[in-house]
C-alpha cells in the first residue's frame, strides 16, 4: 500500500444476478456501495443474455449513485477493480466494458480480480478474522478454503452442484418466489417446519454433493404435498437442515485437518441465519469463533471487489486495458495472493 | 471441551485422558488389559438434527469397525479393534506408536530415500484398499500415521469407508484418490510431486489401473473446470 497516502477504488461486480459498484479506501472505509439485482419471475432461474441486458440497462446509474454517496468526484479515484471471474460470461462482458471505458476517460489504472478471493477478503476485512478455515457458500460455488503459501487453497468443494443452486432450484419445484432471493424464502419457510424428512446425505471426505438430494427432491417433493404428508415447511426444513449438516461437517475435517480453529462463512448463502447458528455451534465446541457477516457483504456486491483490488494495487498489480478481459473459469487457487506475507 | 490434563470416565472406560478433538469424534488415552489404547468417541453433534444425528453416528461407527478389520484382512495394518460400544458410540482400539504422517513431512527430518519409501508404501497399501473394494472416503496425511525408526505405515479413522460395487469401483476409487490428491497439495504446497510419487507406486500394485485412472482423470476434470458462477 502506499505509505502516507490514502488511495481510493470503486469496483465493479457483476458476474451473476447482481450489479454492484463500491468505493473503498486503504484505509478499509466502505464509502458506497450501492447494488441492483435482477430478479425472475417464480419457477425460473436467470438466463445470461437477460441478465446481462438488465446489468446494461442499469450500470450507469449505479455508478453516479455510488459516486453521489461516497461523496466524491472522478477526479478522487486512484484505481479501478473489476471482476474477472468466474462468472457469467455475458454479464462479466457487460460489467468490463463499462469499467474499461470509464478507465480511459478518468485515466486510471485497472486491477483484475478475482471473485472468489473478492469475497474472501471482503469476509476478512468486515469481520476482523485474520486466518480462519473459510466455507464460501453462493450460487455458483461451494468450497472449502485455506490460506497457505500465497495462495488460498480448496480443501474441498462440491463434486457436482454448487449449494446455491440446489437451493434455488429446491425453491423453483416449490414455486416459491425468487424476491428477494430464493434462499431466503426457503430460510423463512423452514422456520414453520417442524417434522424433519430424512434425505440423502452425501460427504466424501471434504467433499460434498448435493445432486443425490436434488433429485430426491425433485421426485419426492410433489409426491408428497399431493398426498398431504408434509407440508412446503417441512421440506425446505428437512431440506435446509440436511445440507447445512454436510457443509459444516466438512467445514469441521478441514479445521480438524489445519488444525485451525476459526471459521469464516462467506457468500450468499452464507447470510442464512440457520447455517450461521449451526457453524457456530461446532465451532464453539471446538473453542473457535465463528465469523459471519450480514446480506450486504455476504451477496455479491462492489466494495469486495475494490479491497481486494486496493490490496492488488498497493502491490503494483495493475493490467493495460487491452489486458483487461473476463473468463467463465477462474480458480480460487489460481491467483497468488502477494499480499500476505504468513 | 474437557481440558486436556484431567482423567475422566468416557462410556465404558475409565481413566480417560483427552489427546485431541478430531472432527469426527474425542479421540482419549486409555488402558484396556493394562496396555496402552485409544478410546475414539463419537459424540453427539449438537447443531445436526437429533434424527440425521442418531442414523450418521451409528452408521459410522458401524462403518469404522467393519473398515478396519476389513482392511486388516486385506494386509493393511490398522489398530486392532478392541471394545465397540454402540450405547456410547465409542470404539476402543491399540495404541499405534507414531506420528501422523502430516507431522513427520512437515518436520522434514528425512532422508530423500526415506521419503521416497514412504510414498511407495502409501501408494501401495492404497492400492491393495482398493483392489480389496474398499474405499477410505478420507486419505489424508492426518489419517496416516507413522512409525518414524521403521517407517511403517498405519491408516486409521476409517468411518467414512465403505465397499463399493463393481458397477461403481472406477468412480469410488477415482474420487478416493482426488480426495487423497488434494490433501496432499494443499496440506503440503510447500513440497510439490508427492502425490505422483504415491500414485506411481499405485500404479505398480493394483491390477485395475486402466478403469480406475480413467475414471480418475475424469474426476479431476470435472473439480478443475467446472464452471463457478455467483
Amino acid at each position: 500500500m502506499t505509505k502516507g497516502k490514502v488511495t481510493i477504488c470503486m469496483g465493479f461486480e457483476g458476474s451473476a444476478n447482481k450489479i454492484g459498484v463500491g468505493i473503498v479506501t486503504s484505509e478499509g472505509d466502505i464509502l458506497a456501495n450501492p447494488r441492483e439485482t435482477f430478479i425472475t419471475p417464480p419457477g425460473t432461474g436467470f438466463l445470461p443474455r437477460e441478465t446481462a441486458l438488465h446489468h446494461q440497462q442499469v450500470i450507469v446509474p449505479l455508478v453516479q449513485k455510488c459516486l453521489k454517496e461516497a461523496n466524491l468526484t472522478p477526479k478522487d479515484i486512484d484505481c479501478l477493480a473489476y471482476t474477472k471471474g468466474p462468472g457469467m460470461g455475458a454479464p462479466l462482458v457487460s460489467t468490463a466494458v463499462v469499467m474499461r471505458t470509464l478507465a480511459q476517460i478518468w485515466n486510471v489504472p485497472i486491477v483484475p480480480v478475482n471473485h472468489c478471493v473478492g469475497h474472501i477478503e471482503m469476509g476478512r476485512l468486515v469481520t476482523g478474522a485474520v486466518d480462519p478455515i473459510v466455507l464460501y457458500v453462493s450460487g455458483g460455488n461451494t468450497q472449502v478454503i485455506a490460506y497457505s503459501e500465497k495462495r488460498y487453497r480448496i480443501f474441498g468443494e462440491t463434486i457436482d452442484i454448487a449449494v446455491g443452486n440446489c437451493l434455488d432450484r429446491f425453491a423453483r419445484c416449490l414455486g416459491l418466489s425468487n424476491d428477494p432471493s430464493p434462499g431466503y424464502n426457503i430460510e423463512q419457510l423452514a422456520k414453520k417446519g417442524s417434522q424433519y424428512i430424512e434425505m440423502p446425505y452425501n460427504v466424501k471426505g471434504m467433499d460434498v454433493s448435493f445432486s443425490g438430494i436434488l433429485s430426491f427432491a425433485e421426485d419426492t417433493v410433489v409426491k408428497m404435498l399431493k398426498k398431504g404428508t408434509a407440508t412446503k415447511a417441512d421440506l425446505c426444513f428437512s431440506f435446509q437442515e440436511t445440507i447445512f449438516a454436510m457443509l459444516v461437517e466438512i467445514t469441521e475435517r478441514a479445521m480438524a485437518h489445519c488444525n485451525t480453529q476459526d471459521v469464516l462463512i462467506v457468500g450468499g448463502v452464507g447470510c442464512n441465519k440457520r447455517l450461521q447458528a449451526m457453524m457456530k455451534i461446532m465451532a464453539d465446541e471446538r473453542g473457535g469463533v465463528l465469523y459471519a457477516t450480514d446480506e450486504r457483504y455476504c451477496i455479491d456486491n462492489g466494495a469486495m471487489i475494490a479491497w481486494p483490488g486496493l490490496l492488488a494495487f498497493g502491490q503494483g498489480d495493475t493490467i493495460p486495458v487491452e489486458e483487461s478481459s473476463v473468463t467463465q473459469r477462474y480458480r480460487t487457487d489460481d491467483p497468488v495472493i502477494n499480499w500476505r506475507d504468513d | 471441551m474437557a481440558t486436556k490434563e484431567e482423567d475422566q470416565t468416557v462410556g465404558l472406560m475409565p481413566k480417560c485422558r483427552l489427546l485431541c478433538q478430531g472432527a469426527e469424534g474425542r479421540v482419549f488415552e486409555t488402558k484396556y488389559w493394562k496396555k496402552k489404547a485409544i478410546l475414539k468417541q463419537r459424540f453427539d453433534k449438537m447443531y445436526r438434527h437429533p434424527i440425521l444425528n442418531k442414523k450418521l453416528t451409528r452408521q459410522r461407527l458401524g462403518m469404522e469397525v467393519r473398515g478396519m478389520m476389513k482392511a486388516r484382512k486385506l494386509g493393511i495394518k490398522t489398530p486392532t479393534v478392541l471394545l465397540v460400544d454402540q450405547e456410547t458410540n465409542s470404539i476402543v482400539m491399540e495404541k499405534m506408536p507414531g506420528i501422523m504422517v502430516k507431522d513427520w513431512l512437515k518436520a522434514g527430518k528425512y532422508s530423500e530415500a526415506d521419503l521416497d519409501t514412504v510414498l511407495a508404501t502409501i501408494g501401495k497399501m492404497v492400492a491393495n484398499l482398493h483392489d480389496g473394494s474398499l474405499i477410505h472416503g478420507d486419505l489424508t496425511t492426518s489419517n496416516m500415521i507413522i512409525r518414524t525408526e521403521s517407517l511403517d505405515i498405519t491408516f486409521i479413522d476409517f468411518g467414512l469407508s465403505f465397499n463399493c460395487s463393481a458397477q461403481n469401483g472406477p468412480e469410488d476409487k477415482g474420487v478416493d484418490l482426488y480426495v487423497m490428491e488434494r490433501a496432499f497439495l494443499n496440506a503440503h504446497a510447500d513440497l510439490p510431486g508427492l502425490f505422483e510419487k504415491v500414485l506411481g507406486a499405485y500404479e505398480g500394485e493394483t491390477s485395475l489401473w486402466k478403469s480406475t485412472f480413467n475414471r480418475y482423470s475424469e474426476v479431476r476434470m470435472r473439480g478443475r473446470k467446472r464452471s463457478m458462477v455467483g
